[in-house]
């Protein structure tokens, strides 16, 4: 069994009196497509803010192993661009690009933290600047044809429609070449043929070794993609397993449709 | 073309402009002869003046209307003149060498006071274009951005007045730590945004002030700093004149780097991290970006400028007290930015040159002259909200892929 390169323990979050996240475990393992589900307000978003860095968790411990290296990282209390920077890339659930900025321009600001030119680089221009630009351009290229936006490279953001903004959102966060993708309700919003295409798109992600973290509600996508799916209620986990299993989970159909009155 | 509802609403807007100036315009009270005069002819004329003014305004609303009625969807598109010229680089060439002639045989043919106002008008492009660095690109509204020209007009007429320092040797100095106080103010206001970094900012600015003010044995208080020496060239006397045409060469040669160096800013890595930060705070970190390095990057350079200029307006006055920095300037700075076009650098020099020259060629106008000034502002803002000249940004276009420059 191998390590898996990102394992969250025991983690809990409190805001106030009030315990969003209570000692929740979740690995997952290089190359995998892992979905988190729940009702709503289950603390799918806050699981994903306290593990890249937006809240710093009360407790608990998020830990990166990335294949090769030598210690594992914790992300506890790190901020959110030294996370994306150790490893882990996010979308976010109300999609949040820089609307201003053309497509091309917003995949193009995700390789900012692999790339290192600062003022005087840019002042003079000098050829590791140029170079480190060209090389960030043609990454973000690439990017963009996988997610096939290249015809709107041009255009801004706000101008894109918003399956192709969800798109966009995701081709960014690739553009950090994180270790493990959390995509957070990627098909909201979505009609049924740019879900396909979202599954499709995903796929392919993964089928270049990409780990994805997901939380999703659209239960086609979780069914059809998941390798392991993690059920949340309350801030806890209550189920764990392949999709057939989480499928006939009594745990999970209660906490998705209540309690049956016999019971 | 004007229906009966237009014409009302003009006379009601008539009388409530003649109530509006009533005190100021109708009533003059003589105290020698203990008489009140009447003049009531003003009051019609504000009447007549106001209910042309706004249908004149409707009629330029009508034709509007009119017009984007007849238009098809081709011209989207619509740029401003400047905006086409500079998009062809041949005609740019032309444009930027001519300007060039322009803004260097000026002097010679104009008085030693037209140079003068040049070279304040000058300054403050410098300024505005500092200042676009963190307000136009990066969206941190700074209201203190004075208190670093202060540093830098200080760190001259200090270092000069103390340890006898010439004018070059102050000036990266002056920049320098201007920059360190851009940081230094950077540092606490991370976190903030908007209204509340605007509150923190005209407060530092302030403070600034105020301690020059007060710390007479540090900065002589308000009694100034004078008999700053002007700057030298390599130990040769110069006549007031000369200094002056001198001084004119010396901003001239700043305006370009620091358009230069605004410029390539503007398309760098780090220009793109502003510009991003400007957007969006929490996506800018989640995409690795260093909030707090690419805030205090843009709050420095900013400053950086603003100490440049300071050192240079010391020299130019030969004395400088706190008056010279009061929370106005800062005003008159952001009008630039704002005026000109939020991060354009072509809107902010021409909105510098627009603010600066306006009043002093207003003076035709005596006592009205601010009236006026403030008049042309406010219309501004209503009728072109984006600036003279809006920032269309350069953004970075795919066909680079095939021949990456």
């Amino acid at each position: 069994m191998t390590t898996p390169i990102l394992s969250v323990t025991g983690l809990t979050m409190d805001f106030g009196g009030i315990r969003a996240l209570n000692h929740l475990d979740l690995n997952v393992n290089a190359g995998e497509i892992v979905a988190l589900i729940g009702p709503n307000g289950a603390g799918k978003t806050t699981f994903f803010n306290c593990v890249t860095g937006i809240y710093t968790p009360t407790s608990g411990d998020v830990i990166l192993n990335r294949p090769g290296a030598k210690k594992a990282i914790s992300l506890k209390g790190l901020k959110p661009n030294k996370v994306t920077e150790k490893g882990l890339a996010r979308t976010f659930q109300n999609i949040r690009l820089f609307s201003k900025m053309t497509v091309l321009e917003n995949v193009m600001i995700g390789r900012h933290c692999r790339t290192k030119s600062f003022i005087l680089g840019a002042i003079l221009r000098t050829s590791f600047t140029r170079r480190e630009e060209r090389e960030i351009m043609e990454m973000s290229y690439r990017l963009l044809e996988k997610t096939g936006l290249v015809k709107h490279a041009d255009d801004l953001a706000e101008n894109l429609s918003y399956g192709a903004q969800r798109r966009l959102e995701i081709a960014r966060a690739l553009a950090t070449e994180p270790l493990l993708l959390l995509l957070d309700e990627p098909a909201a919003g979505m009609n049924p043929q740019e879900t396909q295409e979202l599954i499709s798109l995903i796929k392919e992600i993964s089928s270049d070794g990409q780990a994805i973290l997901l939380i999703e509600h659209d239960m086609k996508l979780v069914m059809t993609l998941s390798d392991r799916i993690f059920v949340m209620d309350y801030g806890k986990k209550i189920a764990e397993g392949n999709p057939e299993e989480i499928r006939t989970n009594p745990e999970v159909i209660k906490a998705y449709l209540g309690e049956d009155v016999d019971a | 073309m004007f229906s009966f509802n237009d014409i009302k609403k003009g006379a009601l807007i008539s009388l409530w402009f003649i109530f509006l100036t009533f005190p100021l315009m109708v009533i003059k009270v003589d105290p020698i002869e203990r008489i009140i005069h009447w003049r009531w002819s003003n009051a019609i004329m504000i009447g007549v003046g106001t209910f042309a003014v706004y249908l004149f305004m409707q009629f330029l609303k009508y034709r509007k209307e009119q017009q984007i009625q007849n238009r098809t969807v081709k011209d989207t598109e619509e740029l401003s003149i400047i905006h086409r010229l500079i998009a062809e680089p041949k005609k740019r060439n032309i444009l930027f060498a001519s300007l060039m002639a322009i803004v260097l045989i000026f002097p010679h043919f104009v008085s030693t006071y037209q140079t003068n106002i040049m070279i304040t008008a000058l300054m403050y492009v410098v300024l505005g274009l500092g200042l676009n660095i963190v307000v136009g690109m990066a969206g941190l509204l700074d209201l203190g951005f004075v208190a670093f020209y202060a540093v830098g007009a200080y760190s001259y007429a200090l270092l000069n007045h103390h340890f006898g320092l010439g004018f070059w040797v102050v000036l990266p100095i002056g920049g320098g730590l201007a920059a360190i106080a851009g940081i230094l103010l950077g540092f606490p206001v991370l976190r903030l945004r908007g209204d509340y970094l605007a509150i923190v900012t005209l407060g530092f600015g302030e403070i600034i002030r105020l301690v020059l003010e007060n710390w007479n044995e540090f900065s002589k208080g308000p009694s100034g700093i004078s008999n700053i020496a002007r700057p030298g060239f390599f130990g040769m006397e110069m006549s007031l004149e000369g200094s002056i045409l001198y001084l004119y060469y010396i901003m001239v040669a700043f305006m370009i780097f620091t358009i230069f160096v605004v410029n390539r800013l503007q398309d760098s890595r780090m220009g793109r991290a502003w510009i991003a930060l400007r957007e969006d705070e929490i996506a800018c970190q989640a995409m690795g970006i260093d909030k707090q390095k690419t805030k205090l990057a843009a709050f420095s350079l900013g400053a950086f400028w603003a100490g440049v200029v300071g050192v240079v307006f010391a020299a130019k006055t030969t004395f400088i007290n706190p008056a010279s920095f009061t929370f106005l300037e800062s005003a008159i700075i952001l009008s630039i930015v704002v005026l000109g076009g939020m991060g354009s650098i072509v809107g902010v020099i021409i909105g510098a040159l627009v603010l600066i020259l306006m009043p002093e060629y207003l003076r035709a106008l005596s006592e009205y002259r601010m009236l006026a000034f403030g008049a042309i502002l406010v219309a501004m803002m209503i009728f072109r909200p984006q600036g003279l000249i809006a920032n269309v940004r350069r953004t970075y276009r795919s066909e680079k892929k095939n021949n990456p420059a």
